[in-house]
């Protein structure tokens, strides 16, 4: 029992960073209709600049400033980058959706190798407070405070993005323009604004998942493919949740984050079977896909 | 999001059109969809106030002429509106210079709110949301209710009423009749017929009973071309009506 309940906690902390990652697809796709691939690339120079940061700063700030410092750092960086492809290689293909995705295909693949080729293949570890990579007691359990963190996380961004997309004018015209982007400017709205925006807003929120994964489930370590890997599993998040559907990649990134440990731990650990939890997870796609192809809140086109 | 009331053409524009007292002055506007030539050298003009109807058979390319105005298409040619050539400007610039588009299909936002979907089109300082609900009181009482749970008749309440919260020198107005119950047919022509006093409208219409009505200009287009233009009055020639528009509702 005692390990159920640590399973279930670190499904739910693998699913919060997978809901990080997925917001910012699914509001992009939605959008935009353009699938982010270099969403992955997104994430882990996120993770890097919380690495640069918190190795620059060991000291300087003690530990909670250097851990704020850091996260605040993967979060800018990953803004910055989605800024900055948004503005110079997204904005001159408007209108040609297959375009725009090939670029970002491309762009992923050209800042992974430069990552490798700047810093090597080898992981990096990321300064971080020891409570993080420590475990808090609750009678007979030991949770990570790691998980909570993530958990943490993930819903001060739902909480945060629900109330821009309800109550401000910006979440109002990126709701609106989800539904009917073309009506949108024909209201004399400029929807690039919008488009740089929710760039930017998946940007920060994928730096901030790439830094709690590294701390969270690889041990304190950076690697330059890391998003990549996280990408496969939140672009399976978003088809579950329905494309466009913020509500949607909340409850898949749940359950993909529970299947896939429940899975991995319960049939996979004892048959020496670890990926077991990664297809279990594929599965799920196809069943969901089978019963409701626009996915769990998405309309079927 | 600052759409300013055009009440003199900003200096750079051509004002030639809106000089000549047109709103509205098409010039050789072509429109190639997928490979097909929809539009094959249009050419009309809207004189300012009043109502100018366009018309012709089903996919003769009447909703295109509007969209392409409105640069939801790309068109070449040359599109004077309100003494700007407009031909190439993103489409939301276009609006800016004050034009309000209800479009065929409503095109409200099914997802959000009555309110919502007001508040999006509020354009400027001063929303005049008074008039919108003298208008249409239903607009108000339904402010919290989702617009895609609105009847058809209410939701093209909705798609005109957001139009009106901000000074529209000109209104491209698609179908608005199409689809709607006799009751709501006569009150979205009241409100026309009100609007047409003030401001300028191309609509689109099928109706020939409300084009009467309604306009005072008539364009007929017919296979990517206009066939004729002229005064509504010319609606009465019955072999004109049969041969262009396919319908035999001239008496």
């Amino acid at each position: 029992m005692s390990t159920f309940i640590a399973i279930t906690i670190s499904g739910l902390a693998l699913g919060a960073v997978y809901f990080l990652v997925a917001s910012g697809l699914s509001l992009i796709y939605g959008l935009m209709d353009v699938l982010n691939f270099a969403h992955g690339a997104f994430l882990t120079l996120g993770a890097y600049a919380g690495w640069e940061v918190a190795s620059h700063l060991t000291g300087a700030l003690g530990t909670e400033g250097q851990f704020a410092a850091t996260i605040a750092a993967a979060t800018a960086g990953g803004a910055f980058v989605a800024l900055v492809t948004e503005v110079l290689l997204i904005r001159p293909l408007y209108g040609r959706p297959i375009s725009q995705i090939l670029v970002t295909v491309g762009l992923d693949l050209a800042l992974v190798g430069l990552l490798l080729g700047a810093f090597g293949s080898n992981s990096r570890a990321i300064p971080a407070p020891a409570w993080l990579t420590s475990v808090t007691r609750v009678g007979a359990e030991r949770l990570p405070n790691g998980d909570f963190v993530a958990l943490g996380a993930g819903i001060v961004v739902l909480c945060g993005l629900t109330w821009f997309l309800r109550y401000t004018r910006y979440g109002l015209v990126i709701r609106a323009g989800v539904e009917n982007r073309e009506m949108v400017q024909a209201l004399g709205i400029d929807v690039g604004r919008a488009f740089t925006l929710v760039f930017v807003i998946g940007g920060a929120a994928a730096g901030l998942a790439g830094l709690l994964y590294s701390f969270v489930f690889s041990g304190g370590l950076v690697d330059p493919t890391q998003g990549d890997q996280l990408l496969i599993f939140a672009f399976i998040v978003v088809v579950i949740g329905g494309l466009g559907s913020l509500n949607g990649s909340v409850i898949a990134a749940i359950l993909v984050g529970l299947v896939q440990v429940y899975v991995g731990f319960y049939l996979g650990s004892h048959n020496g079977l670890a990926e077991l939890g990664n297809v279990s997870v594929v599965l799920l796609l196809a069943v969901v896909l089978q019963a409701r192809p626009g996915g769990l809140l998405g309309t079927p086109t | 999001m600052n759409g300013s009331p055009v009440s003199a053409p900003p200096a750079g524009g051509t004002a030639s059109a809106h000089r000549a007292g047109l709103a509205l002055d098409v010039a050789d506007l072509h429109v190639t969809i997928a490979g097909s030539h929809v539009l094959q050298g249009v050419s009309f003009q809207v004189p300012s106030g009043g109502v100018t109807a366009l018309l012709g058979r089903n996919g003769v390319g009447k909703t295109t002429t509007l969209r392409s105005v409105l640069g939801l298409l790309a068109a070449t040619g040359r599109v004077d509106l309100l003494g700007h050539d407009v031909v190439g400007w993103p489409t939301h610039r276009i609006i800016r210079l004050g034009v309000g588009y209800v479009p065929e299909d409503r095109d409200v936002f099914a997802g959000l709110t009555v309110r919502e979907n007001l508040r999006l089109a509020e354009a400027g300082s001063r929303p005049r949301y008074d008039d919108v609900y003298r208008l249409f009181p239903e607009l108000h009482e339904r402010g919290r209710q989702l617009a895609g749970t609105l009847s058809g008749g209410q939701q093209q309440m909705l798609a005109i009423g957001r139009v009106l919260l901000n000074p529209r020198p000109i209104l491209l107005v698609d179908e608005p009749t199409k689809g709607l119950s006799p009751k709501y047919v006569s009150e979205v022509v009241s409100v026309l017929e009100r609007i047409g006093g003030e401001a300028t409208i191309l609509l689109v219409e099928q109706n020939v009973h409300v084009v009467r009505r309604l306009a005072r200009t008539i364009v007929v287009l017919d296979q990517g071309r206009v066939a004729h233009a002229g005064a509504v009055e010319d609606l009465a020639d019955e072999d004109l009506v049969r041969r262009l528009l396919g319908v035999a509702g001239a008496s």
